[in-house]
């Protein structure tokens, strides 16, 4: 392999490697009717039931739910890494430049993660090998999938150091991952990420266990990095905040379902799902005073047991008794810009506010 | 929420804690961890102090050191008039009736092995007189349903209850002795957006039926700002900027307080862009081996010479308005975020409004709303405007985000001159 020096920009770059080509209007990737439950003594746990979104090149996807809403399922899912048994995958398809990565060979499958697909953990720390140094596990990339000798890779794990803005980046790819600061370290992961120029990036929660300065500086070099490459970036998230910095189109799940998708000013201007609004209304905002936070009362359901109906309507304050009874499909909201879809028997109602 | 009582109950003076760095093989003392290093301020009455800061500045050290559940390397806290440290066993115990703490994570702050009745009621068992035993079972279903639990989850084990109820279960033990203090280490946390607004409606409910006093450390600033009446800002062991809610997060005069503040993602897509962001270059600095001088010069923008060699002291500048505490040699108020006064009742009206539509019923005033909202935001957009033409996007020069200490730099010198002349510390 001789693309040691090679440009940014991995379409032309790559062009005889990849064997994948997007869609026409730059769709990389579809998941359609995703169905995750994970087998356990006590039952079978539904985690996704039934997601549907599409991710274009150089567009920013936020999925955004709170713990056991099946976000970080739903990206384990995309990337192959779920553990089966005991979760399984009863239906739906994830397409991949028009290839189910689903279906496909598990040879031709671990192929694409690192070069196509490839993913950035939470917690930098565990998700780093304690008894190598950074330098070596970023340069494992260009080994396994490159087979460059051990020079030539660590070369280029230089090259990526240096691009993740890591200081000295020649003295430390010696260097161990307890060595790292958190906020380094999260750029280790990420120079491990894009080692391969994937076209796609899940981030599942990287700034959560940093600072705001940090999360910052994290979420600028993302922004850029996705900017530079046109990668399309799957970003997983609680922070509403986050979110409304940097997504372009924003999916909110609950209970392993999307319970709304749109663009993310309108999401935030008019929220067409009751959830949707309680989430908005029951964060503190830094630049308002006086605000009143009205909570959403009571718990995300059992996923052993959910109820009938809508998912949500156990919290819901405008629970009506066709909600306990029928579950709402994600469709279009009425009278809404287009785009826009909410699985709500009422989401007409509560987008006109 | 202030109590009209302005009287401090709680005083810190020069609260200084150093944990000892053992090294080699005879375990000798090689250095300090300066987890806090001389801070002082004041609590008073029926009022929530916020005292934020990132990892790794000390506050929750501050909170432990507040209760004595540490004993300070110097200073003092002074509660109602008496001195916490000096008291012996006994009389500590029967100080902490007036003091209780919440704890951070709710899922390891409670003992797996026992119910909910005996950890709730366990404040009850060490100050017996409080309730008589007779009197406890009912006294701790009270206290559980004040927290917003059922009564009947008495005999329940924590691991039957969520992150959120958990952080209740801590707060009714919390208040069960009827504190005049509530210390609260990052309450609020390890819960969900949702779970979290529930919680601190709790608190702000509790405090005003029990006239609490609260000391509420947390990362968050935008959950201090919304439940805080006066704020300490922390970096490295130091009080860094001192206000009202106002003084910090309106008119904020110490560079660190206004990257922090700059820092902090608001949820509103219309803000993309507009906001003045300072980016601060680097983490934050060992505190086994604090910066010399101001402990924020080696990320700050306006550091000069003066900054590395003397501590700025944390007193009174002026802010525009009046005057504030901030621990800068170069305070000067700068506005980075742009304040909306939401003390109305938009948020209820459209709550209302939805769910009379939900109901079959026509809303009154419909259009109003969305009119005045559609004013405001063209005021604030046009502010904005203006706003934007001045921006500059600043970057602090130096950074520091090397782990390892270069030998040449003096910081690295100064440790070195220090272990040598003071090897035991």
């Amino acid at each position: 392999m001789t693309t040691t020096t090679q440009p940014r920009g991995r379409r032309d770059a790559q062009a005889t490697a990849s064997d994948y080509r997007p869609g026409p209007d730059g769709l990389l990737l579809e998941v359609d009717d995703l169905h995750v439950e994970f087998h356990t003594e006590d039952g079978v746990a539904r985690a996704i039931n039934g997601v549907n979104f599409d991710l274009h090149a150089g567009e920013t996807l936020a999925i955004l739910g709170e713990s056991g809403s099946g976000k970080s399922v739903t990206a384990q899912a995309i990337m192959g890494i779920l553990d089966m048994p005991p979760a399984k995958i009863p239906r739906g398809a994830i397409r991949y430049c028009g290839q189910d990565l689903l279906t496909m060979p598990d040879e031709q499958r671990r192929k694409t993660r690192g070069p196509e697909i490839s993913m950035i953990f939470q917690d930098a720390l565990s998700s780093l090998n304690p008894v190598f140094p950074v330098g070596w596990q970023i340069a494992e990339m260009f080994r396994k999938h490159r087979g460059m000798n051990k020079s030539d890779a660590t070369a280029q794990a230089v090259r990526l150091m240096e691009r993740v803005q890591i200081p000295a980046a020649k003295q430390r790819v010696r260097a161990f991952p307890h060595q790292f600061s958190g906020g380094m370290r999260q750029r280790i992961m990420i120079a491990m990420a894009i080692a391969l120029d994937p076209a796609v990036l899940i981030a599942d929660e990287p700034t959560t266990a940093l600072d705001v300065t940090v999360q910052a500086q994290i979420m600028a070099l993302l922004a850029e990095l996705q900017e530079e490459r046109q990668m399309g970036l799957i970003l997983i998230t609680h922070d509403l905040g986050v979110v409304a910095d940097v997504a372009d189109r924003i999916a909110v799940m609950y209970c392993g379902r999307i319970m709304e998708r749109a663009d993310v000013l309108e999401l935030y201007r008019r929220p067409a799902h009751p959830y949707t609004l309680g989430l908005l209304e029951s964060i503190p905002r830094l630049d308002q005073k006086g605000q009143e936070l009205s909570a959403i009362g009571g718990l995300p359901p059992n996923l052993l047991r959910l109820p009938s109906g809508c998912e949500f309507h156990p919290r819901c304050r405008f629970v009506q008794d066709v909600c306990r009874r029928d579950r709402p499909e994600l469709t279009a909201v009425v009278g809404a810009a287009p785009g826009r879809e909410s699985a709500c028997h009422f989401s007409e109602e509560v987008h006109r506010g | 929420m202030a109590d009209t009582a302005t009287d401090p109950i709680l005083v810190a003076k020069d609260l200084v804690k150093h944990y000892p760095i053992k090294g080699g093989v005879l375990r000798r003392t090689v250095g300090h961890v300066k987890a806090v290093d001389g801070v002082s301020f004041e609590l008073r009455r029926g009022e929530t102090l916020g005292i934020v800061g990132e990892s790794g500045c000390g506050k929750s050290t501050l909170g432990r050191l507040l209760m004595r559940l540490e004993e300070p390397t110097s200073g003092t806290v002074d509660f109602d008039g008496v001195d916490l440290f000096s008291k012996s066993g006994s009389e500590m115990r029967r100080l902490r009736r007036d003091i209780q703490i919440v704890f951070q994570d709710p899922y390891t702050s409670l003992n797996p092995r026992k119910t909910v009745g005996d950890i709730v009621g366990e404040p009850f068992e060490i100050h017996p007189d409080v309730v008589p035993r007779r009197g406890r079972r009912q006294a701790v279903e009270e206290l559980l349903e004040l927290v917003g639990l059922s009564p009947e989850h008495i005999n329940r084990y924590p691991h039957q209850f969520s992150g959120g109820q958990r952080q209740r279960i801590g707060i009714a033990r919390g208040i069960a002795l009827k504190p005049k203090v509530l210390i609260c280490d990052e309450p609020v946390s390890a819960l969900d957006v949702s779970v979290q607004a529930q919680v601190v409606n709790l608190m702000g409910r509790l405090q005003k039926e029990m006239g609490l006093a609260y000391v509420f450390i947390a990362h968050d600033l935008s959950v201090v700002r919304h439940i805080s009446d006066r704020v300490g800002v922390m970096y490295l062991g130091k009080m860094a900027e001192f206000g009202t809610e106002d003084e910090i997060y309106e008119r904020p005069t110490h560079p660190y307080t206004q990257a922090l503040l700059s820092a902090v993602p608001v949820p509103d897509p219309t803000l993309r862009g507009h906001r003045e962001q300072i980016m601060l270059k680097g983490d934050v600095p060992s505190p086994a081996n604090p910066p010399s001088g101001c402990r924020f010069h080696t990320r700050c923008w306006k550091a000069t010479e003066i900054c590395t060699t003397d501590v700025p002291e944390l007193v009174d500048r002026p802010d525009g308005l009046g005057a504030h505490r901030s621990a800068c040699h170069h305070a000067q108020v700068r506005q980075v975020i742009e304040t909306v006064d939401v003390s109305g009742d938009a948020a209820t009206t459209r709550l209302e409004r939805i769910e009379a539509h939900v109901a079959g019923e026509k809303a009154p005033g419909d259009g109003l709303l969305d009119k005045v909202a559609g004013g405001l935001a063209t005021a604030a957009h046009e502010v904005r405007e203006s706003a934007g033409s001045l921006k500059e996007r600043l970057t602090a020069e130096s950074s520091d985000d090397d782990t390892t200490l270069d030998p040449a730099s003096p910081e690295a010198q100064e440790a070195f001159r220090r272990h040598r002349d003071d090897p035991t510390g």
